[in-house]
């Protein structure tokens, strides 16, 4: 398949993306330019100058909402690109809505207790979605500890599944891009996947 | 018994099995994970009261922050 084919195949889908921070600009930003249709984005949160130093946002846009940034800046690189921004704090009720009709969901979030609270409502309430989760992203170098596995059709898991952030080992644009490349990377295969 | 854990081939010795016994005797410490038994998510409040199969596909992640 030639590249135009790939854009016009992956144009089809609608792909959920759970936080727009690190891992949800950059996976969103991936995306987009490999050419899937609609990206479905929910965070709560604005963009603050202390989150450019991995997120997908710019200096003049401290203070805005990020799932508003995130649109603009994907508009910018390609207009054809539907987001559909949420700025909510996702929950379990509104989960299911918001996502409803995504072929697959990219779990971003920061907390360790939303991946979980994400990944129970995903897999009891929305059956036939695939989550592709973002588990151990802190600190720099080891980039060969960083992979990803196939837990079942339903669930896969990108990451070191090792490190925590903290002061110490703070989340930083190589590792987080890595993972977010990762997670869009296996989006892409499982799309391309789809007839 | 014998189960597949993380893909990998385990043997436990003993024929009784929670998932709770499972944690405590793979020393899986870390507070925030994920479990799934063929493919079924075992959610918390269930962990005492699940109990692993010989034969049984478990899979076990930890979750950490940070994204």
């Amino acid at each position: 398949m030639k590249i135009a084919e790939i854009e016009k195949h992956l144009g089809k889908f609608r792909v959920g993306i759970a936080g727009a921070g690190g891992l949800g600009s950059n996976c969103a930003i991936c995306l987009a330019r490999s050419g899937v249709g609609t990206l479905v984005v929910a965070d709560y949160d604005v963009v603050e100058i202390s989150n450019l130093s991995r997120q997908y946002y710019f200096r003049d846009q401290a203070g805005m909402k990020k799932v508003l940034a995130l649109q603009q800046n994907i508009k910018r690189i390609n207009p054809e690109i539907t987001v559909i921004p949420y700025q909510v704090e996702l929950d379990a009720g509104n989960l299911p809505v918001i996502f409803k009709g995504c072929n697959l969901i990219i779990e971003a979030f920061d907390r360790a207790d939303m991946k979980d609270m994400l990944i129970e409502t995903v897999q009891r309430e929305m059956p036939g979605v695939t989550l592709i989760v973002g588990s151990g992203i802190a600190g720099w170098g080891k980039s060969e500890d960083i992979k990803c596995r196939k837990i079942d059709d339903s669930l896969y898991i990108c990451g070191d599944e090792t490190l925590e952030t903290s002061e110490e080992l703070p989340p930083m644009a190589p590792r987080v891009g890595i993972v977010a490349s990762m997670q869009a990377n296996l989006a892409v295969e499982l799309l391309m996947k789809i007839d | 018994m014998k189960i597949i854990l993380n893909n990998r081939d385990e043997v436990f010795d003993r024929d009784v099995m929670t998932v709770s016994d499972m944690i405590t005797i793979k020393n899986f410490s870390f507070r925030l994970k994920i479990i799934k038994i063929n493919g079924k998510l075992v959610s918390r409040d269930q962990y005492d009261s699940t109990y692993i199969n010989d034969g049984d596909n478990v899979q076990m992640f930890y979750l950490m922050s940070g994204g």
